[in-house]
């Protein structure tokens, strides 16, 4: 943790209050995110129990599934997410701008830039914690290889229509969210957690209720005793009044509401099953329907304090202007949106389970480079970001006290002023540390030269030569270099990242990485079915 | 009857084995284990000599441009003659400006330009960028613990078989983001570039030099004992070969105590009074500045089997190992405050291959309340404990012994990762139980 963090935590905790943490939303939000409340049944991993979803937030569509562990009703669930997701996702695929891409031509391996179609928007998807993201992908995992009857007519199984795509498409969003600085698919703690810093631990962080309470504690209660009430306050029932941000549910709701709730559904369903004449089948029926409408009852009651409050955080969230770097991040993620959807759109096979080496080194490499550039552009976009870096001695603002020209030593000296500059901080410079400024947009370098004694006593001052980015002329370009007088923040990072070398293809991995992965055209086959998918 | 130890002609016969594997071998890789300060870098230029006389055009892959030079120059110095390509990067001094004068040391940016010379040395990261050309016969890459998986997959198309040379106790690769989900999978990128090879090829013959030449008899037992248990290794030289010795003696102060501790010892512990601390502790960091200013003041002599006559232990053959970059400035800051210049202060990573005569280090748990991943793992020790060729001063708050007993190794297992061991937690534990033979306490 930096020390600006710490500090705003002791700060937190001494007022009672989150303290901000960034003065800009460091994360692009549209204007109609799709939000998913997603539930799971304990002890079965990836069996959804329900689900609120939707983009209107007084209207969200409750999605349930009465008994978990029943694969017909699964797959109904699922099909029903997909109708209630993918109508969404497809309303961004055909409004496209054009584009222009670097490609390399197979054929002549020279770089020629085409023109591509690039979707004007993208959807976003918001769950509520870390855990729902997790869920994402979890789902995306069961769904993206099974077969539907129109694909695999002697499937035993054949999953509803839309359920594989869906699959693919979860899968995609969960992949992207592991990118630094993507917004696609964002947790809402992690929303705030980014902008605010609480008096809890990181832990309890992870608890949305506990968090908005420390953001937004009511009129005159501390956002500590609001958080305690959020984590443990519960009704004459042993109910939590904020339940859990899910997927996970709380135990107590399990055993006391929900399972006599199932265990309801199930005898109705049984008698139904054992109804002997019309008359028996329509009352037991009812009782079915009935039992049914309990449990989404119960689902809606334990759902919709998070949707309220993941929405009330989006609320809070867009009381801050976005940064001027997040569009370009976004960009990013429209041109990943745009290459799944043509991916899926030429046909081609589901995400296999394991990335092949070469996948997974490119992914860690494109993953490291957001990293960096994450960091960078927040520092760039928001002065308090900024100051937790110059108090870390990676940043600095300075004073110009004095500019002398100098040159290069070379066969045509180019220039290379050298600029003197008073700062209070404490940068840690290094003989010939690079350090960079923002010029019109784009970095500038220069290098620490030194330090030089000021005439009035004081601190030393800082040297800086600067290197580039002054034109090709023997005469800097007018503006670009500093003047007496200028403050300037000089950072010792990067502004921009340079990508990593080009990898080879996966059919030329080498021997050092068990050659190329499996056979040519080699593509996963669906999950096996097994015991455990018949109950 | 005992057979006396020769070490010289252990590691000869070691480095024989070697040799033959490589010229003779018909194994695509070999690997090659070095503990700290065991002739690594000789090998590296030996192998290199022998392959480029026996007419292989060789490719040489290092991790660092210093480490890069470092080899360029060595080769030079053994071979003159020797055509040596240097491939480096586009950025403005991108070598050491002593490569320029080298006769036989032909300098671009460009892989073309060195095409038909003997050896071409380069960056893996350099190298990753070389497309297009026909592949070398061999390579050795150097400090290939370090290198991580996916940067030998950028550089292994250029190589036909190869020579993998590092230290396998000092730190491991890391990335700045996650890469749990490739945990487990045998070319995780995050991984060393060994492991990654070693799981897709089992079979490829693993050698070990057995002798570190750099760390003295009373350091190697332990350096061996606490990061290398299983592949044990000895100090090339005896008790009483190295001597560590002052002109001016000591004025009784706790500095001073624990450098005649570590003269006489070989370990030295300045141990402050328990507290939680900031990362940099002014009282630490102020207590790590002065020991070096005495041992400086104080005209430090080290006599070894390199020179008949006590050689004065000067600022450059000092070392300040930390754990973070802020404490290494701090150091610094501290440094510059009492007039000592041309000390090396940096972290272990960067500290990594680099050899000293006296190395002052700050205790990566110093202070802290919390014992993570990143200040328990043993490659950060084992670097900072085995830099020095005398002798080797720990500075340190108390209590760390029971901070590790509160924070015993909570990481998640990931299947099919093999478990390192030690872990730094046990690590941590063997070298503290020694050091805690030679404390000095502060104040006392």
């Amino acid at each position: 943790m930096s020390l600006i963090s710490t500090l705003a935590r002791l700060e937190a905790v001494e007022s009672g209050r989150a303290r901000p943490t960034a003065t800009v939303l460091h994360r692009h939000l549209t204007d109609r995110p799709l939000v998913l409340v997603p539930l799971t049944t304990a002890g079965e991993a990836g069996a959804p129990l329900g689900a609120l979803v939707g983009t209107d937030r007084e209207a969200p569509r409750l999605l349930t599934v009465s008994q978990p562990r029943d694969r017909d009703l699964r797959f109904a669930f699922l099909a029903e997410l997909a109708e209630a997701v993918l109508p969404h996702m497809e309303a961004y695929e055909d409004v496209v701008e054009p584009a222009e891409r670097n490609e390399t031509d197979p054929e002549t391996g020279k770089r020629t830039r085409v023109e591509v179609e690039l979707c004007a928007d993208a959807p976003q998807l918001i769950v509520p914690s870390r855990a729902g993201i997790e869920f994402v992908r979890l789902l995306g995992r069961s769904m993206r290889f099974r077969r539907t009857a129109e694909e695999d007519p002697d499937t035993p199984y054949p999953a509803p229509a839309r359920v594989p795509l869906l699959g693919r498409w979860l899968t995609h969003y969960g992949e992207r969210a592991r990118v630094p600085g993507s917004s696609l698919l964002l947790a809402a703690t992690d929303l705030l957690n980014r902008h605010w810093a609480t008096g809890q631990s990181s832990l309890e962080d992870q608890h949305l209720g506990a968090l908005l309470a420390w953001i937004d504690a009511p009129a005159g209660e501390s956002g500590a005793s609001a958080a305690l009430r959020a984590e443990l306050e519960r009704d004459g029932e042993g109910q939590l009044l904020c339940p859990p941000a899910g997927p996970a549910t709380d135990p107590a709701f399990d055993n006391r509401l929900l399972a006599p709730a199932i265990e309801k559904y199930d005898r109705a369903r049984t008698s139904l099953a054992a109804a002997e004449d019309g008359l028996a089948a329509d009352a037991r029926l009812a009782e079915l329907t009935a039992a049914e409408r309990e449990i989404r009852a119960l689902l809606a009651d334990v759902t919709r304090p998070t949707w309220d409050a993941v929405w009330r955080g989006l609320d809070l969230l867009r009381e801050l202007p976005e940064g001027a770097r997040a569009e370009d991040r976004w960009t990013r993620d429209r041109w990943s949106f745009t290459g799944h959807r043509d991916r899926v759109r030429s046909g081609e096979p589901p995400q296999p389970r394991r990335d092949d080496a070469v996948t997974a080194a490119q992914k860690l490499a494109s993953r490291e480079t957001a990293q960096a550039q994450l960091e960078a552009q927040e520092a760039l976009d928001d002065p308090l970001v900024l100051a937790g870096r110059r108090l870390a001695g990676e940043a600095f603002v300075a004073g110009v006290t004095e500019v002398v020209m100098a040159y290069s030593e070379s066969k045509r000296p180019s220039p290379r002023p050298l600029v003197t500059v008073r700062t209070d901080e404490h940068p840690h410079l290094g003989e010939r540390t690079k350090v960079y400024r923002s010029l019109e947009g784009r970095p500038q370098t220069a290098e620490f030269a030194g330090y030089a004694e000021p005439e009035d006593g004081g601190p030393p001052l800082l040297v800086l030569r600067i290197l580039d980015r002054m034109g090709r002329s023997k005469e800097p370009a007018p503006g670009s270099v500093p003047e007496p007088g200028d403050r300037i923040v000089w950072t010792l990072f990067e502004h921009d990242q340079r990508g990593g070398p080009k990898l080879p293809d996966p059919e030329q991995t080498p021997w050092t990485h068990g050659g190329p992965p499996g056979a040519a055209g080699h593509t996963e086959s669906p999950d096996p079915v097994t015991a455990e998918d018949l109950l | 009857m005992t057979a006396v130890f020769d070490p010289g002609a252990q590691a000869a016969r070691a480095t024989d084995a070697i040799l033959a594997d490589t010229l003779g071998g018909t194994e695509r890789g070999i690997v090659v284990d070095s503990p700290p300060g065991a002739g690594k870098s000789t090998l590296v230029v030996r192998a290199a000599l022998e392959l480029a006389a026996a007419g292989h055009p060789l490719m040489v892959v290092a991790q660092t441009n210093a480490q890069v030079d470092d080899l360029v120059v060595r080769l030079a110095e053994k071979d003159p003659g020797l055509p040596v390509g240097r491939l480096h990067s586009n950025d403005t001094d991108p070598y050491d400006k002593v490569l320029d004068g080298l006769a036989n040391v032909r300098k671009s940016a460009k892989a073309s330009d060195l095409a038909g010379l003997d050896v071409v040395i380069s960056t893996a990261a350099k190298w990753a960028h070389v497309k297009n050309v026909e592949p070398w016969g061999h390579a050795i890459v150097d400090e290939a613990y370090q290198m991580r998986s996916d940067a030998l997959l950028a550089v292994a198309g250029l190589f036909e078989r190869a020579l993998f040379v590092g230290d396998p106790g000092q730190l491991d690769p890391f990335s700045i983001v996650g890469a749990d989900q490739w945990a487990g999978l045998s070319y995780d990128p995050s991984a060393s570039a060994v492991s990654t090879l070693l799981a897709h090829n089992p079979r490829l013959p693993q050698h070990r030099l057995p002798v570190s030449w750099r760390l003295p008899a009373s350091a190697a037992p332990l350096v061996s004992d606490a990061f290398y248990p299983y592949t044990p290794f000895r100090s090339g030289t005896d008790h009483g070969d190295r001597r560590l010795s002052f002109g001016v003696a000591s004025d009784g102060s706790a500095p001073d105590r624990v450098l005649d501790e570590a003269a006489d010892s070989g370990w030295g512990l300045l141990e402050l009074p328990a507290r939680h601390t900031p990362r940099t502790d002014p009282e630490a960091v102020r207590a790590v500045a002065l020991v070096v200013r005495r041992l400086l003041d104080r005209g430090g002599a080290a006599t070894s089997e390199r020179s008949p006559d006590p050689v004065p232990v000067t600022a450059d053959r000092v070392a300040v190992g930390t754990a973070h970059r802020d404490q290494a400035a701090a150091v610094r800051a501290a440094l510059a405050e009492l007039g000592v210049t041309g000390v090396a202060v940096d972290t272990a990573n960067r500290l990594q291959g680099r050899e000293f005569d006296v190395t002052v280090v700050l205790h990566p748990l110093s202070g802290r309340p919390d014992a993570t991943a990143f200040h328990l793992e043993t490659g950060r020790l084992c670097v900072l404990a085995s830099r020095h060729r005398h002798a080797c001063i720990v500075v340190c708050r108390a209590g760390v012994t029971e901070l590790l007993d509160e924070h015993p190794s909570t990481e998640p297992v990931q299947l099919g990762v093999t478990v390192k061991f030690p872990d730094g937690w046990e690590a941590n534990h063997a070298v503290l139980a020694h050091l805690a033979e030679h404390r000095v306490r502060w104040p006392g």
